[in-house]
């Protein structure tokens, strides 16, 4: 599990994050939602240590990542596994080469198991037998799809993913949304999807909290966002006359 | 390995191309001018021996691999900065300025000075091959000035300057490519900025070890 507890954070006069506190429970996809510039990737890059908090604490299974030194950092991170929005995955390496990269860096594992690890994370992510290509060879969700193979290799405790589905085909979308939930509920992973695809957040969204002005706005799951009367909720999730209209006839149907 | 290939093999045509246009120039030069009688004839090939082993190998070599090598480090190490690969080695718990920087400097360290000594034999025989293909010298001759007061301690000179100017090269354009941000925009100007700031400091570093090791 990890609880973020009262977090502040300003770049320079600006304050990004205003006293924000959630739990996200293992075993389960957490999600951030909320708009563009709200500081929900802030909030993301907070608790994996890539800005430091002006003021609050993030725990890691009780551990608090914010007052560790640099090398007991190193020690929560290994147990991290992040899927970037744009895959950030390594240009000059092969696709094998990429997730086999952490493995290299910190397990004593003979080459063999190594390969055999490999194999099963890209099998895992629907990517057997394609070890060779290089990030520019594959198509965006392929990208993703290698992201998420790297990301799990270590069996990390903890899956961040910023926005796993941008730029990616409804279709595709999906196939991402089934795996961070599959690979979530088979492992047993604290989960945390930053997004704004509300596919996404009807998919797999157990535990959802809305950021909103850098506070913690809402929080409940992917049924009780459709019902609740929060007016700024309202406005982020039924933006378009379209999705009003599924929800009024969603409600009507729960009544 | 990725490193030495990258900062050392590849620049081998350029620097094999420059070496031996410049040997050859300075030769012709210090030729043209060598006009008066008093002067001895093989006095041509110590001038080209020295300009070369002293200066045009390890200082213009390296401004031009400042261009070459320090603008490819800044912009690899640039890209990686805004698509997020340093935030994902971050995030596994790698250092990364270690992961990145260190096996460049250390190829920069080590092949370098190869480089340069691989200048400085080109660059006389660009000298020889001038000469005698004009008619102005003939082999004798050039070899007996390449071999007059030579002094082993300007070899010494030249690459401990290498040294020096390739971990300027490598750290100022690791560095530039490291911190930047923005856009593919930034990583051009990034990689300028680079290769300007290397290019200036190689020249007063430069003044500074001649002035320490030579006087």
């Amino acid at each position: 599990m990890i609880s973020v507890r009262n977090i502040n954070k300003t770049f320079g006069k600006q304050q990004v994050l205003y006293d924000v506190g959630a739990d996200f429970q293992s075993g389960r996809v957490n999600l951030i939602i909320g708009q563009s510039g709200q500081g929900k990737s802030v909030l993301a890059k907070c608790m994996v240590g890539l800005h430091e908090v002006d003021s609050g604490q993030i725990l890691f299974d009780g551990r608090d990542f914010t007052s560790m030194e640099k090398s007991d950092r190193a020690e929560i991170r290994q147990e991290i596994g992040m899927l970037f929005q744009g895959s950030a995955l390594f240009d000059s390496m092969t696709v094998e080469e990429n997730v086999k990269f952490p493995l290299s860096m910190f397990t004593k594992m003979t080459k063999k198991e190594m390969q055999d690890r490999v194999d099963f994370c890209l099998e895992r992510v629907n990517l057997q037998g394609r070890n060779a290509l290089y990030p520019s060879e594959c198509s965006g969700g392929m990208q993703k799809r290698v992201g998420i193979a790297r990301a799990i290799a270590m069996n990390p405790k903890y899956l961040f993913c910023d926005e796993p589905n941008s730029g990616l085909d409804p279709k595709t979308a999906i196939v991402i949304d089934s795996l961070i939930k599959d690979i979530t509920y088979e492992y047993g992973i604290t989960t945390i999807v930053i997004t704004h695809d509300m596919n996404s957040v009807m998919e797999i969204g157990d535990h959802v909290i809305f950021i909103h002005q850098g506070k913690k706005w809402w929080e409940g799951d992917r049924h009780s966002i459709i019902t609740t009367d929060n007016p700024e909720i309202e406005a982020f999730v039924f933006a378009s006359e379209f999705m009003k209209k599924i929800r009024s006839s969603l409600k009507e149907r729960i009544k | 390995m990725d490193e030495l290939q990258f900062i050392g093999i590849n620049s081998i045509p350029i620097v094999a191309l420059m070496s031996t246009f410049m040997g050859a120039v300075i030769s012709l030069q210090t030729a043209s001018n060598m006009d008066s009688p008093l002067l001895p004839a093989y006095t041509v090939g110590y001038i080209t021996q020295s300009s070369i082993i002293l200066e045009f190998s390890p200082t213009i070599i390296s401004l031009i691999l400042a261009g070459k090598v320090g603008s490819n480090i800044a912009s690899e190490i640039g890209t990686m900065r805004i698509t997020e690969q340093i935030d994902a080695l971050e995030i596994m718990g790698v250092n990364s300025i270690n992961h990145l920087m260190l096996p460049k400097i250390l190829a920069s360290i080590l092949y370098f000075p190869v480089l340069i000594v691989f200048s400085m034999f080109l660059g006389m025989f660009g000298g020889f091959l001038a000469l005698v293909i004009s008619d102005l010298q003939t082999t004798e001759t050039y070899i007996l000035g390449l071999r007059s007061w030579f002094d082993p301690y300007n070899i010494f000179y030249a690459l401990t300057k290498t040294v020096a100017f390739g971990f300027i090269i490598v750290s100022i354009s690791s560095f530039y490519g490291y911190y930047v941000k923005g856009g593919s925009l930034d990583v051009g100007k990034a990689s300028t900025k680079a290769v300007v700031v290397s290019s200036v400091v190689i020249l007063i570093a430069n003044f500074i070890i001649t002035k320490l090791m030579l006087l």
